[in-house]
Parts: structure tokens; sequence; C-alpha cells
């Protein structure tokens, strides 16, 4: 963990000058506006300045209290992948509890499916988290005493869900995450891998609208927590929910998420698209993160589109979607194929793709 | 700690000067000396408090005591109908565990009952004790189980020792659902728990003694006050262990159960306890030793089994007797501690297997009822196997106490040598010497103390604690226990930390000497003084033997682990600059382990005062006596307040001790870790 805080990037003008995404709030799944999160004795007072909006940036240095989180206005879309990136320390897990509740913001608003969370009671809170939102953590949180069939009903357990229909559905999500056959094993006879499964399964049973991932593959060795993307990346494209994945690890947020927001001390100091963070990397501190990636693996076919005009068919070497990477687009040119006609997904012509682009951002690396 | 303030600051203003601590004392000494001259002169009150001013705080309480039980009331039911209603509630799983057990199915009162069904046979429990065993660690175990009670069968300890496990069946039970409880509330809410802990703290340093007088005024003589009276001394470690096993729960998990949106009360029964378990588990296997440690303790006030054994033995002095109803208490302890043990291990394991059937889920149930059925049946057929038959008992009774007799009468002289060489030279001058301090100087010495090692707050404890001691107009029984237990632990010391020492670098030693006192500190303490007895008779000096060796584990204990602690980059380091074995010893590790070896002598004090109480049996004339009188006489008062006494001495012991650990650590620079 960094000991000793960079002055916050002047958190105050990162909700100006970081246009709060581009959707409108309509389509979002769930909003923060200007959440804080402080720790420490001081907390509670300065959570009232900064939703007076009389904190100043100097009360932060004092030793008083922790800003956890600063300041963090992001929207999450319906059916997106929206990863959470950040260093140890940067407030990720806070600001995920804090999108629950499980954690107390200090100051501003969370607004689920048009609702203000924070006003809502706790009856509503125990409500909502049983039905609409699941989460997964870092390690696991199994319960040691039940069996994977019981840890994967436990959620409907707690509904008051009876014994054979819960189980029943348990026994589907133990079979979506391809652990069948070892439903009355206890979590200690699973490696980390199928623990990690049945936490998905778990997550999963109550068909959250939400979904929670708090680090789910950081506990894993690397060759397992490959295989455990593979197996996130199908179950998404099956299941289409609405994600909020948090990780330490750029190369799995550019993997999997749709969008993402980068973090720093508790505040968020980029969201964009993939494509968008390697290619314009906001700060120095995520150009950091983006330097060692290949792009071409990164970026998209859209990011480098070019408009179609009047292209003969002759020119044409190939045809590809827009959602390629560069680098499954490249070996389409062939020998000498001097551009690509893009298709977007409604397999309309998108435009076109020229080799000389392509070549120049291959070289970049 | 706030309070190292004085010293510090004092000697940072004033560097020319020794530091003020050391002018204190010499004040402080100086000031005593004077006193110790003159007082019985000049100030009579402050060499011993006056009879006169006495307040009766004794008689208040019994009287206190006789408007409980007499007159208040509620308004809805007096206060003797609540503690009938405790009683009963006592005393019905009682008697139907007793049944099972021992008695069997009785109808009608008193002598007329008429045995309607017999208790279980000895076979058929020992059958069922293995099936457990076997269920939660397998053979070994059960071989264990087979060993332990077949001492008890054969021995003689049968109808004994199932009256005891009676008592522990429904004491367990109580005690540890009863600490949970309290743990959970003292978990939920911060308010409960700083309300119950400095209570939780005095209950454990109170000798079990004293609060067996109160029980046994309310509650009368008989085994319901004898299981109460365990039900409260088994509870507080239980609550502590609760609330140190409940926070310990992983944080995600906490989270985990609110996120799939449990109720508070889901959260606590489906969530947090079964994720604690086993740290509760602990705390269950505690009360269950607890529980065996109180059986001879609870006998006093009419538990009868095992114990009330042991203590008849004890008076008549039948050694023989005596250990073999001792060696049956600890051979219960030990299969109870393991099993209980094996379980805490396995219930995460085998909590529940979904689906199945009864049968498939419940073999081991199903066993057990099985044997016992078969026990019965094949009684009737052999009677043997329902009833061991007396003839066929052994007893090493005679063996041990001619034992006994050929050392008194070959190594008498030896022994008495021995024996009259210490009490001349060192106890009774030492006795003489404490008696003979004014009480106003002893509580002077103790606040500078207090303010030297730590600060205001702890010499105004100390000076009060003992202000009130001296008030309570038991003062001289008060620095009898501090004598007796002084020496003790400076034996115990002498003994132990050498041995701790020998043993900490050698690791093979270490592992026989943590066997030996792990073993020693299961023994109920009462079979500690049953031997000296024998050889020493009663008095002080059996009373110190006993203590010592009772005392002994912690100081051996916390020395080795002490040096075991220090960082090996240290005496890496001392090694380098060309120190000497020896050297190293000294200046490095035995300084580093300060810190840890003052929390042993911390410890070896907490049970030499828990084990002076026992020893009063013995005829020492301090605040044990005094409480051992209480109870004979069933005064409350008088009972509550010696044990008050001997509580305070250990508080101001305890706290001292602590600063001086505390300092000793901040000095050598290591951070808070440690701990008790
Ligand atoms: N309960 C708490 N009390 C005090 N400080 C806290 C608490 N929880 C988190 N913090 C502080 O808030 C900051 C952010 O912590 P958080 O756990 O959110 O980081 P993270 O990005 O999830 O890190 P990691 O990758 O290690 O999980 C840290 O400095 C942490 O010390
Ligand atoms: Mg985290």
């Amino acid at each position: 963990m960094d000991e000793k805080r960079a002055p916050a990037p002047a958190p105050f003008l990162i909700a100006d000058t970081m246009p709060d995404t581009d959707a409108p709030e309509a389509a979002a799944k769930l909003v923060c506006r200007s959440v804080w999160k402080f720790f420490g004795p001081d907390a509670d007072r300065l959570g009232r300045a900064a939703d007076e909006g009389t904190l100043r940036p100097d009360e932060l240095d004092g030793a008083t209290a922790v800003a956890a989180v600063r300041d963090v206005s992001l929207s999450i879309r319906e059916g997106e992948c929206f990863v959470i990136m950040g260093l140890s320390g940067s407030g990720k897990s806070t600001l995920v509890r804090c999108m629950s509740r499980l954690v107390e913001p200090s100051a501003g608003e969370i607004v689920f499916d048009g609702e203000n969370l924070l006003s809502a009671s706790e009856k509503r809170m125990i409500e909502i988290r049983r039905r609409h939102m699941g989460m997964v953590f870092q390690n696991f949180a199994l319960l040691p005493h039940l069996t994977v069939l019981g840890n994967v009903a436990f959620p409907l357990e707690v509904q008051g869900v009876g014994r054979s229909k819960r189980e029943a559905r348990a026994m589907e999500m133990i079979a979506l995450v391809g652990l069948s056959g070892r439903e009355h094993f206890f979590p200690r006879e699973l490696s980390g891998g199928q623990q990690q499964r049945v936490g998905i399964a778990r997550s999963l049973a109550v068909e959250p609208d939400l979904w929670f991932l708090d680090e789910p593959f950081s506990a894993l060795d690397p060759l397992i927590r490959r295989e455990m993307q593979d197996e996130f990346m199908r179950l998404q494209s099956v299941l289409k929910k609405t994600i909020v994945f948090i990780t330490h690890d750029f190369d799995e947020a550019i993997r999997l998420g749709d969008r993402i927001a980068v973090m720093k001390d508790g505040a968020v100091v980029q969201v964009g698209t993939p494509d968008e963070i390697v290619l314009a990397p906001a700060t120095g501190y995520v150009s950091e993160f983006t330097r060692n990636v290949t792009r071409a693996k990164v970026v998209k076919v859209s990011a480098l589109l070019s408009p179609a005009g009047d292209v003969s068919p002759a020119d044409v070497a190939g045809e590809v979607s827009d959602r390629a990477t560069i680098a499954e687009a490249a070996p389409l040119f062939g020998e000498s194929g001097v551009r690509l006609l893009v298709r977007g997904r409604d397999g309309a012509i998108a435009g076109v793709l020229e080799r000389d682009r392509v070549a120049a951002m291959m070289m970049r690396g | 700690m706030a309070a190292v303030g004085p010293a510090e600051t004092a000697r940072a203003g004033w560097p020319a000067a020794p530091s003020r601590g050391l002018v204190v004392w010499i004040v402080a000494l100086g000031a005593f000396a004077l006193l110790w001259a003159n007082a019985a002169t000049l100030a009579p009150w402050a060499q011993e408090w006056p009879r006169a001013w006495t307040p009766r705080i004794a008689f208040s309480i019994s009287a206190f005591m006789r408007w409980l039980v007499d007159e208040a009331t509620s308004g809805l039911f007096t206060f003797t109908e609540f503690t009938r209603f405790l009683s009963a509630l006592v005393e019905a799983p009682y008697r139907f565990v007793l049944a099972i057990l021992s008695t069997g199915l009785l109808s009608g009162q008193g002598s007329q009952a008429v045995q309607i069904a017999p208790p279980v046979s000895w076979a058929g429990i020992i059958g069922v004790f293995v099936i457990a065993a076997h269920a939660a660690d397998g053979r070994r175990l059960a071989l264990l189980a087979i060993a332990c009670l077949g001492f008890i069968l054969v021995f003689g300890q049968w109808d004994s020792a199932m009256v005891t496990l009676a008592s522990i069946v429904v004491a367990v039970p109580a005690g540890a659902v009863g600490g949970l409880l309290l743990g959970l509330a003292a978990y939920r809410w911060r308010a409960f728990e700083r309300a119950i802990s400095p209570v939780l703290d005095l209950m454990q340093t109170i000798p079990i003694f004293a609060y067996l007088v109160p029980i046994l005024f309310l509650f009368g003589f008989g085994p319901v006050a004898a299981i109460l009276a365990t039900i409260i001394y088994a509870m507080p470690p239980m609550t502590r262990i609760a609330v140190v096993a409940l926070r310990g729960v992983a944080p995600e998990i906490r989270d985990l159960g609110r996120m799939t949106g449990c109720t508070p009360r889901q959260m606590t029964w489906r969530v947090m306890v079964p994720a604690a378990m086993p740290g509760l588990m602990v705390g269950v296997n505690q009360v269950i030793m607890l529980s065996l440690n109180m059986v001879i303790i609870a006998s006093m006030i009419g538990a009868g089994g095992l114990g009330f054994d042991v203590l008849s033995a004890l008076r008549r002095l039948d050694f023989g007797a005596g250990l073999e109803a001792g060696v049956a208490i600890v051979a219960l302890a030990v299969l109870l501690d393991r099993t209980s043990q094996a379980f805490a291990k396995t219930t995460v394991q085998r909590a529940h297997a979904d689906g199945a059937g009864f049968a498939t889920r419940h073999p081991y149930l199903l066993a057990a009822l099985a044997v016992v059925v078969a026990s019965f049946l094949a009684g009737l057929v052999l009677p043997p196997l329902a009833r061991w038959p007396e003839a066929w008992e052994l007893s090493t009774g005679t063996f041990w106490s001619e034992l006994v007799r050929w050392i008194n009468v070959n190594f008498f002289d030896e022994l008495e040598a021995v024996k009259n060489a210490l009490l001349l030279n060192v106890l009774i001058p030492f006795k003489r010497f404490l008696l003979g301090l004014p009480w106003l100087g002893v509580a002077l010495l103790a606040g500078v103390a207090g303010w030297t090692l730590s600060g205001f707050r702890l010499a105004a404890l100390s000076v009060a604690l003992s202000t009130l001691i001296a008030v309570s107009g038991l003062w001289e029984e008060a620095m009898t226990t501090v004598y007796l237990c002084g020496l003790s632990v400076v034996f115990a010391l002498m003994i132990g930390v050498p041995i701790g020492v020998w043993s900490a670098d050698r690791p093979r030693v270490w592992r026989v000497v943590q066997a030996v006192i792990d073993t020693l500190q299961t023994l109920p303490s009462f079979v500690y003084l049953m031997p000296v007895v024998m050889l020493f008779r009663v008095g002080d000096f059996t009373a110190m033997i006993a203590i010592v060796a009772y005392a002994l584990a912690p100081a051996i204990r916390y020395t080795a682990h002490g040096l075991h602690q220090v960082d090996p980059k240290l005496i890496e380091a001392g090694r380098a600059a060309g120190c000497t074995p020896f050297q190293l010893l000294v200046k490095i590790r035995l300084k580093l382990a300060l810190p840890e070896i003052m929390l042993g002598v911390n410890q070896t004090i907490m049970l030499a005062l828990s084990m002076l109480v026992i020893t009063a049996l013995v005829g020492t004339r301090d605040l044990g006596q005094e409480v051992y009188i209480a109870l004979t006489k069933a005064d409350t008062g008088r009972g509550i307040v010696a044990g008050l006494a001997v509580a305070f001495i250990a508080i101001i012991a305890d706290r001292l001790i602590a600063a001086g650990a505390a300092r000793a650590r901040a000095r050598l620079g290591l951070s808070g870790q440690g701990g008790s």
C-alpha cells in the first residue's frame, strides 16, 4: 500500500472535467453522484461538509480521517460490464460496498433503478439485496459448515424459499458453473478455482439484476485465473447481467470490461472503454498501466475506422467486424491488401480499415 | 499508555538530577521507615486500623441478603420465588440426567422411592462414549475412552463419577449457551460489552469460594446450588471467547450475510455463529474444563460425586482413596476434553450431508441407541454387565497409604528437618516482618509503585484498594495472604524460570516439559494438596508447597515462550559482537524476554491466589480461611468481604505488573504485541 498519499488530483474538478458518461441516465442501472467515504473519528463532520460542498482540500490532508472514496460520480449502464481498476488501497472495495450500502457513504447519492438507496429503509435494503443484487468475494466467503449445495442455496434459504425448490435452483447454478457431481463436497474439499465457482453460482442463484464481483480471481493462480476469466466471459455472454467488476489487474480489466474506471487514492481518474484508455490515457498514472499493453490486442477495429467513401470492391482485401481487435484484423490484409471493409453490428458497412493505420499502430506496439 | 507521562517529562525538564522516580522512591521509603518506627506510639491508627472504626460491611451485606430472601419482591413475584424458579430450572434436567446415568427412573420421594426403570448400565455408557469418541476422532480416541472409563469402573469410582458427570452434563450446556448469549450481546452492543467486561474481570479474580457463599445462602445446600455455582464460574471465559470468535469472523463473511439480505436474526444464527463455530468450540471446551475444576469445590456446597469423595478423603487424610477419586476426575476431564476438542475440529466437517435419509445422516446416533438397548438386554441376562460387582473392584488405596507410611517412618526426621529449617528461617521471619508493617505505609508504597510504573490513576487505585482492605478489618489476614502467596511465587519462579531457560532452546526437552506442565494444569488443584499433607501435615509449609507445585506451570511456560520470541536477528547481532553464551542469555535474551516473563509472574500470582483459598483446608490463617469459615457458616457478608479482599490483592498485583511489563516493552521498543 502506498503510505503517503499524493495530494488528490484536484478532486473537486473531476466531476466537471470528466463528462459523466455520455449515456442518458434513463439507461443507467446504477448511478453514483459525488460519493464520499471517510473513515476515522472525524468522518461524520467531513461527510456533512462534503454534502454541503464546504469541504476544503486542506482538510483532507489532516490525519484525522482517511478519505477512502473521494467524490466519485459514475453511471453504470444496463447490461454492461463495468470494471473498476486501481492499485491496492485505492478504495475499490469501499466504493463497491458503498454501492450496495454495505458501507454507508459519508456523502453523495446512490441511485439504483431510479431509487435513491441512501434514503431506503433497512428493510427495503434487505429486500433490494435479496432480489436484485449478487456479490462475489475475493476470498470466496463460503460458509464452512455448508456443502456446495447448501452454500449455493443459502441466499434462497434466507428468503424462505422451500427446500426442494431452492435445491433445484441451486443444482442448476452448480451445473452452470461446471461443478455438477460435487454438490455434497464441503468448501475446504475444493480447490481455490472451484471454491470461487461456488461463490459465483451462489451469487447468481437469486438472478440478480446487478452483479458485483470484488476481485473475484485475485486469490487464484495465474493459470486458473485465466481459465476463470474465460468462464466468466462465457457466463456473461449467456446471462448478459449488469456487472460491476473490481480488479487490480489492468490486463484483466481490458480483457473483461466494456468500460473501465481507473481509481487512485479514492478518486476516479479516468472512465472509458479499453480503447479510449489505451489510446488516450488521461494522466501519467493511467499511462503507467497502459505502457506494457500490446495495443493491437486491445484496440478494436472501430477505433481506427476511416470513412468508406467510394471504395471499389477491387481494393478491398476482405471484410471484418468492427468489434474485432486490430491484431485479429491484421492477418486478413494478406500480402498486399490495402484496406478491409468493416461491417458494424447490424451488418451494414461502417467504413474501411486502412493498412497504413494498422501498420502505424502495430509499430507502436 | 497515557500515564508514562510524569516521570518522563520530569526527566526531560530536569536533566542534571537523577530521575524523579528515584527521588520519589527515596522519599517514600524514608517516610515509610519513619512511619514504621513511630506509628505504634504516635499514630496507632496508621499501624493498625482500629476495630471501632471498621464499618460493619459484612454485617450489612448479610442483612441485605436476609432482606432479599425474606422480603424482597418485584411486585409480581418475590425474590425467593425467583430463586425457586431458577432452582427448578436446573433441578429438572439434573434429576433427569441423573436418572439416566445413576439412579434410574424413580417414583416416589426419598427413601420410599421405587425404581421403575434402571439407569443405563456401565456397559451402555462406555459403549456410548466409545462411539462418540470414534465419531469424533477415530480409533485412538475410542481407546482412550475405554481406558479412562475402564479405570473409573475398575477402581470402584463408577457411581460417584456418574453423579459428577450428571452435573457436568447439565452445567456445560447451560454455561456454554449462557456465555454465548452474553457474548453475542457484547458483540452486538459495545455499551453492553463495556458494562460487563469489568464484571467478568472481577469474577475471574474473586476466588470461587467467595461466591459460593451467597449461592449457598440463596439456594441452599445441594446439587442445584453446586451446579449454579459451576455455571457462574464457567461462563465468563465462554463469554470472552465468544466475543473474540465472533470478532474473528472474516469481514467478507459478514458482508456476504448482509448481501444475501439476512435479517439480524438470520445474520446471527445462520452466518455469524456457524462461521465462528471453531472458536466457540474452544470456549465450550473451556467450559468443560472449568466445570471439572469446580467439581471438588462444588462438593462443598453439596454436589456429591467424585468431588465429595476427594474432599472427605482429604478430611480423613486417606491418601489412597483421595488419589483414586482425584485421578478419576482427571480421567473424566481428559476424556471430555479430548472428545470435545475432537468434535470442535470436526463439527465443521460433517454438519450436514444434505438429502440422504436419517439413518445415513446419523449412523453414530443410531449405533449409540442400539448399544444402550443391547446393554440393557445383556444386563438382564448377565447381571455383572448391568452392575460391576464389588468383588471385582481394585484399589491401590492401601498401597499408597503404605507408601506414605513407609516414607514417614523412614524419612520423618529428614522431612521434618527440611520443613523446620524453612519455617524457622524463612517463613516465620518473613511473616512477622509483613505483619509488623503499618498498613498506611504499605498502601503508600503500593501507591508510589503505581505512580512510577504508570501514573496517577494506578497510584490512586492501589492506595484505594489497600486502604479498603485495611478498613474492612482484614489487614492481618490479607498480609498473611500476601506472605504465603509472595513466598510461593518467589519459590515457583526460582524453580520455574531456570527450567524455562534450560528447556527453551532444547526442542526435545521442551516437548517433554510442555507435556508435563500441560498435565499438571489439568489436575484438580486439590490433588496437589493431598500428598503434601500426608508428608508434612497441615500448616503454612504444606500450603506453600502445594501452591508452588500448582503455580509452577506458568512460570516455566512464559519464560520459555518469552525466550522463543526474541528476534533471532538480535541474537545473531550479539553473537557477532562476540558475546559468550552466558552474556547472550543475560544481556540480550532474558532482557528482551522480560515483558513476557513478567506476564508469567502475573499468571503465577493469579494461580497462587486461587490456590490459596483451597489451602485454607489445611489450616492457614489467611483470607482463604476467612472465606472458608464463612462458607461453613453460610455467612454471606463475611465471605463476600473476604473474597473481595482477595480480589483487591489480585487486582493490585495484576495492574502493577502489567504496567511494569508495558513499560519494559516500551523501553525495549517492542510494540504492543504479546498480550495476556
Ligand atoms: N473499515 C475501515 N476503517 C478504516 N479505514 C478503512 C476501512 N476500510 C478501508 N479503509 C481504508 O480505505 C482505503 C481504501 O480501502 P479499500 O479496501 O477500499 O481498498 P481496495 O482498493 O479495495 O484495496 P485492495 O486491492 O487491497 O482490496 C484504505 O486506505 C484502507 O486503509
Ligand atoms: Mg479490496
